[in-house]
């Protein structure tokens, strides 16, 4: 059984003229233990479907069943006490300000009545285990950024979920401190088994973490799958823009002249796997075939702990040697793809 | 100095006396019925965590008539509800019940601004762990807010001392009432200037104390 299923959800606002449809027909199934990617343009409505998962807001239509139970069929106490089976941390990492970081940690387990000794305690273990054991008697407003959502994290895990909710918990932060939030996301995934929800709108985090991704659009559920696969054919023009946007290796000087000559040359994108990449598949592809091919872009992405290189390969215009060369790379293991809307 | 009346200097320590008991507790009882306003006009405004477009509208409508009505006229309206329930209408007791009725409403739409301005993301993460509305009042809003709610008490005490000094007019007691008797009605300025400047003193003082509090609570600053 999913941990988290999601069938038919339609979430529309009521707004000045008429209402908006921020959500469509969303269909997805999260596995126990999984960390699972949502992934869409700012105002896609990923924020308002995380919501949804632990009824923050409720669905206008659809159900959302958490472990086989219809959230929707339980009442407000009954929702209440299921929340804390659902842990949450946010972009702006939503602390108290006015209470130290114990006392922050502490807080959900004095929501539930454990005494405030007992609570301590535990706050202070959790604290220690994100790597803040001296920071204990801080106030939120002498953190930074990581060390916050740290706290965050802490004291999301201070009920015991089975579930943790990242709303763009790493957006507001620098990259160094992203990866070091996520390598603790991952290490709590693994330890505890509590299956991660990840919102962004960044690729380079779904990239780094999940193991299945969504991706939103205006609405709708572009595409879903796991990582891997949707790294190498993306079939929705949104999850081939994510992809493409995906600078965490920086903006490309010559992009706008390579887009122009991109528009007028017959392309196709590549992607080599695992053991493709230590052979010279291009330079052998030159060498037999005797004509040039040119290559207008090539990176290396690091998905789910593989090095994975792309390329983008300008191809002669000659139609039956192009696909003679696009047989000879698929042949090599590649994927191979026309690329049309490379933009 | 020394040719001051020991009679006026002592009618004065009264006096002094008489505006302290007046003002704080009225702003007390103002306290006592304008916080459960204040939290019920938040709580239950379109943003709020439990929206009710008609108690809003109700306590929104009184609170701005009450407001409304000048504090001088609304002395003099309430006498006969002062006399029912303190048994006469002058002297500082009797003055405490228009005092209250006109800061109430007051202090409710302060206590309002002070838990709007608390941060709607940290009462979301609190409703994600499981809060219920009387957590959120109780350990989110009212801890947040409670260096502006300090802020504003000060403000509130300050507008209730001097509401207290007008309440002379009726022979409410207070250095209010000796100012108006002695000054105005008797031309002695002396004792009338030595009122006032009693008057300031200690709205400063209670200001800077006010303040000081509202910063010790406050774990924002980086001290």
């Amino acid at each position: 059984m999913a941990d988290i299923e999601v069938r038919h959800l339609s979430k529309t606002f009521p707004a000045k003229d008429g209402k908006v449809e921020a959500l469509k027909d969303i269909n997805i199934s999260i596995e126990s233990g999984d960390i699972y990617g949502i992934i869409g343009m700012s105002g896609a409505g990923k924020s308002t479907l995380v919501r949804c998962l632990n009824f923050l807001e409720r669905p206008t239509e659809g159900q959302v069943l958490i472990s086989g139970v219809d959230l929707a069929e339980l009442s407000e106490r009954e929702l209440r006490k299921e929340r804390r089976d659902i842990s949450m941390i946010f972009q702006h990492f939503n602390l108290l300000m006015q209470k130290n970081v114990t006392d922050n940690v502490a807080f959900p387990l004095t929501l539930q009545g454990v005494k405030k000794k007992d609570a301590r305690k535990r706050a202070e273990e959790l604290l220690e285990s994100v790597g803040l054991a001296d920071k204990k008697r801080a106030y939120p407003a002498q953190l930074s950024g990581g060390q916050k959502q740290r706290v965050a994290i802490a004291r999301a895990l201070a009920s015991n979920p089975h579930i943790l909710l990242c709303d763009e918990a790493t957006s507001a932060l620098d990259p160094q401190t992203t990866a070091s939030i996520l390598e603790l996301l991952r290490e709590i995934n693994e330890k505890l088994g509590i299956t991660i929800v990840i919102i962004t709108h960044q690729m380079s985090v779904v990239r780094e973490i999940c193991k299945h991704v969504a991706i939103i659009e205006e609405g709708s559920l572009a595409e879903e799958g796991e990582v891997e696969e949707i790294f190498n054919h993306p079939k929705s023009k949104a999850a081939r823009s994510l992809l493409k946007n995906d600078g965490s290796e920086g903006e490309w000087p010559g992009d706008e002249i390579l887009l122009k000559e991109l528009h007028e040359a017959a392309r196709i994108r590549i992607v080599f796997t695992e053991n493709s990449s230590f052979e010279p598949v291009i330079a052998n592809m030159v060498l037999k075939f005797k004509a040039p091919v040119n290559i207008l872009r090539a990176d290396t992405k690091n998905v789910g702990g593989i090095a994975k290189g792309e390329m983008i390969l300008g191809l002669p215009e000659d139609s039956e040697l192009r696909q003679q060369m696009k047989d000879y790379l698929t042949e090599q293991g590649l994927a191979v793809e026309e690329v049309e809307d490379y933009e | 100095m020394s040719n001051i009346d020991p009679a006026v200097a002592i009618m004065i320590v009264k006096g002094i006396g008489e505006t302290l008991y007046m003002s704080v507790v009225s702003t007390i009882l103002a306290y006592v019925i304008g916080i459960p306003m204040g939290i019920t006009l938040t709580v239950t405004d379109k943003d709020g965590i439990h929206p009710n477009r008609f108690i809003y509208k109700i306590l929104d409508v009184i609170v701005n008539i009450v407001r409304s009505i000048p504090f001088l006229i609304g002395l003099m309206l309430l006498i006969p509800f002062t006399r029912w329930i303190v048994g006469r209408s002058y002297g500082s007791t009797a003055t405490i019940v228009p005092l209250v009725f006109c800061a109430a409403p007051f202090v409710a739409r302060l206590v309002e601004s002070s838990l709007k301005e608390v941060d709607a993301g940290v009462i979301e993460a609190a409703k994600s762990m499981g809060a219920s509305n009387w957590d959120i009042i109780g350990k989110v809003m009212l801890v947040e807010a409670r260096t502006s709610l300090v802020t504003e008490a000060t403000i509130a005490f300050g507008t209730i001392f001097g509401y207290s000094s007008m309440a002379g007019i009726v022979g409410g007691g207070g250095l209010g009432d000796i100012a108006i008797r002695y000054g105005y009605y008797r031309y002695e300025a002396g004792i009338m200037i030595v009122c006032v400047i009693l008057l300031v003193v200690l709205v400063q003082i209670f200001q800077t104390v006010g303040m000081f509090a509202a910063r010790k609570v406050d774990k924002r600053l980086t001290h």
